[in-house]
């Protein structure tokens, strides 16, 4: 699903903030990134969502060369990806509905399509009674929610979270986790981007990659 | 507690609910007010020079026509010759060519009068030489021998002179080449300001915007979807800026007809007139105006989209 061949990147002139990074993401794993903070979890992460481009070597995504890959590739690619931001990305002047809609709106379905699945995923998360509030009334915990939900929307095959549990107290981290778990037995390839060592260790059978000095070290 | 956006699209004041799509691209985003009114401005100067190039054209061909349907024969007076036969006979050989209507020989009165403007009126002329003119009307539906007038006249009267106004047209025709030249140049360059400024407020718009344009990326939108998103707000504005400053321009046309059929008893009234006709654009000068306008709302709308586009080609 996703492989990555010595990969390492540097911003224009500087040291290598990644180097020789190699590994893979099999369907239906679930993982863990892990590493201190400013390791370069999320750069990894944007790596895999193509929004970066390695310095060198080779990032294949769902079968693909990164490198061969124009816009409109990309754009496939990334709606078999669904990504969970640290700072949630919602847009605040779209309502809680309308952003977890915003994937199959982006790809100009008709709402009236979509409307029952988006309304029913919000409930599964949480969010039935929230669905038309804005973003900037809700709870950490909800935007977080939102943010998960406007992942699922789409049945990714692969979901990137990044520090998902971040801003939410422990309970609620619980909850998100076994949002998580559940997404990937229903077949879903899930990397965690936490430094929540405590997290980690409730879920002792996940994959572990973690990240220091720039290099890449895999517990599985 | 509930947020209200800052321009939330419809909910059903019941339920707060709201299943209508929000603009992707905050209304607020984008540097509306200011945009719309410069466009407008721009369209108002785009119309206003083309509306004053079709003014000038149209009078430049209406004087062409009117000198182009005449010549003149001038007869100078000549010792030992009696100018009025001379005048007389000039107009006989004229009037019996192909091609002219209508031979007119003005009287001594009549020719010392044309001075008068210069002179003054009331004066004692007739020690001076006063030149005799022969008015020929030219037939437009046949053709006329102009070298064979020239040369009967020649051979009959060697004090005559044939004047087709060539030299006069010459310089009309300079004249409303220039104008033309000058009015689709100014015309470019309220174009091209108008077309930076849109590039601008793109830019400006796109850079309000960059978060959403990424989460929009992320979460699978292609580069033609966020374009449009830009271009619907920039049509609009264009649409707007484009309907005022296109219907100023035709108010103001309309005004300066209306002001013009005062003016006319007027001798500065005539003068302007003379110039520019009744400053009546009629229907095709009105649709040139809506056009323009239209126009203006397409090129902005088009403009942003291609920045936008040029602008998200380069991200990843």
């Amino acid at each position: 699903m996703v492989r990555f061949e010595n990969v390492g990147l540097r911003y224009e002139m500087g040291a290598e903030i990644l180097r020789d990074i190699s590994f893979d993401i099999a369907p239906r794993t679930f993982q863990f990134l892990t590493g201190p903070s400013g390791a370069g979890k999320t750069t990894l992460l944007r790596l895999i969502l193509l929004s970066l481009q390695p310095t060198r070597g080779l990032i294949t995504l769902f079968g693909k060369d990164s490198a061969s890959l124009d816009k409109t590739a990309i754009t496939a690619l990334r709606r078999k990806v669904g990504v969970v931001f640290q700072d949630f990305r919602l847009l605040d002047h779209l309502t809680t509905y309308q952003n977890v809609a915003l994937p199959l709106r982006v790809q100009e379905k008709d709402e009236a399509s979509y409307r029952a699945e988006v309304t029913e995923l919000m409930h599964w998360v949480g969010l039935g009674e929230r669905m038309h509030v804005y973003p900037p009334v809700l709870s950490g915990g909800e935007k977080q929610r939102a943010a998960i939900a406007r992942a699922l929307i789409m049945r990714p095959e692969l979901l990137l979270a990044d520090e998902p549990t971040g801003n939410v107290d422990p309970s609620m981290a619980r909850r998100l986790m076994r949002l998580f778990l559940e997404l990937h037995k229903s077949g879903t390839s899930v990397v965690i981007a936490t430094h929540d060592l405590g997290l980690m260790d409730q879920f002792d059978g996940a994959r572990r990659l973690v990240l220091g000095d720039g290099r890449l070290h895999i517990y599985d | 507690m509930s947020y209200v956006a800052p321009r939330p699209s419809e909910p059903n004041s019941a339920t707060g609910e709201n299943w209508v799509h929000t603009p992707l691209v905050p209304r607020e985003s984008v540097a509306g007010a200011a945009l719309a009114i410069v466009i407008a401005i721009m369209t108002f100067l785009a119309a206003l020079t083309a509306g004053f190039a079709l003014l000038l054209g149209g009078a430049s061909r209406e004087w062409r026509g009117a000198v182009g349907l005449e010549m003149t024969i001038q007869v100078a007076p000549k010792p030992g010759r009696d100018l009025d036969a001379d005048a007389a006979q000039a107009a006989k050989i004229a009037a019996g060519f192909p091609g002219v209507a209508e031979a007119r020989a003005f009287t001594q009165g009549q020719s010392e009068e044309l001075l008068s403007p210069w002179l003054g009126a009331g004066l004692d002329l007739s020690q001076l030489p006063v030149p005799r003119m022969i008015v020929l009307r030219r037939d437009s539906s046949k053709k006329l021998d102009e070298i064979g007038l020239r040369s009967a006249l020649d051979t009959a009267l060697p004090n005559a002179a044939l004047d087709n106004h060539g030299a006069w047209m010459q310089r009309l025709d300079t004249m409303a080449q220039v104008v033309v030249g000058a009015s689709v140049g100014i015309f470019a360059l309220v174009l091209t300001a108008m077309g930076l400024a849109v590039g601008f407020a793109t830019r400006g718009a796109m850079a309000g915007n960059k978060d959403i344009i990424e989460a929009l990326h992320f979460v699978g939108a292609a580069d033609g979807f966020i374009a449009r998103q830009f271009q619907g707000h920039f049509l609009r504005l264009g649409l707007r800026g484009g309907a005022a400053g296109g219907g100023a321009a035709a108010l103001m046309f309309l005004g300066l007809n209306l002001l013009s059929r005062q003016w006319t008893t007027s001798a500065s009234g005539e003068q302007a007139e003379a110039l520019f006709g009744s400053f009546s654009l009629g229907w095709g000068g009105m649709a040139a105006i809506a056009f323009i306008s239209v126009c203006v709302a397409l090129l902005t709308g088009f403009m942003s989209r291609a920045i936008v586009f040029r602008a998200l080609s380069r991200l990843r």
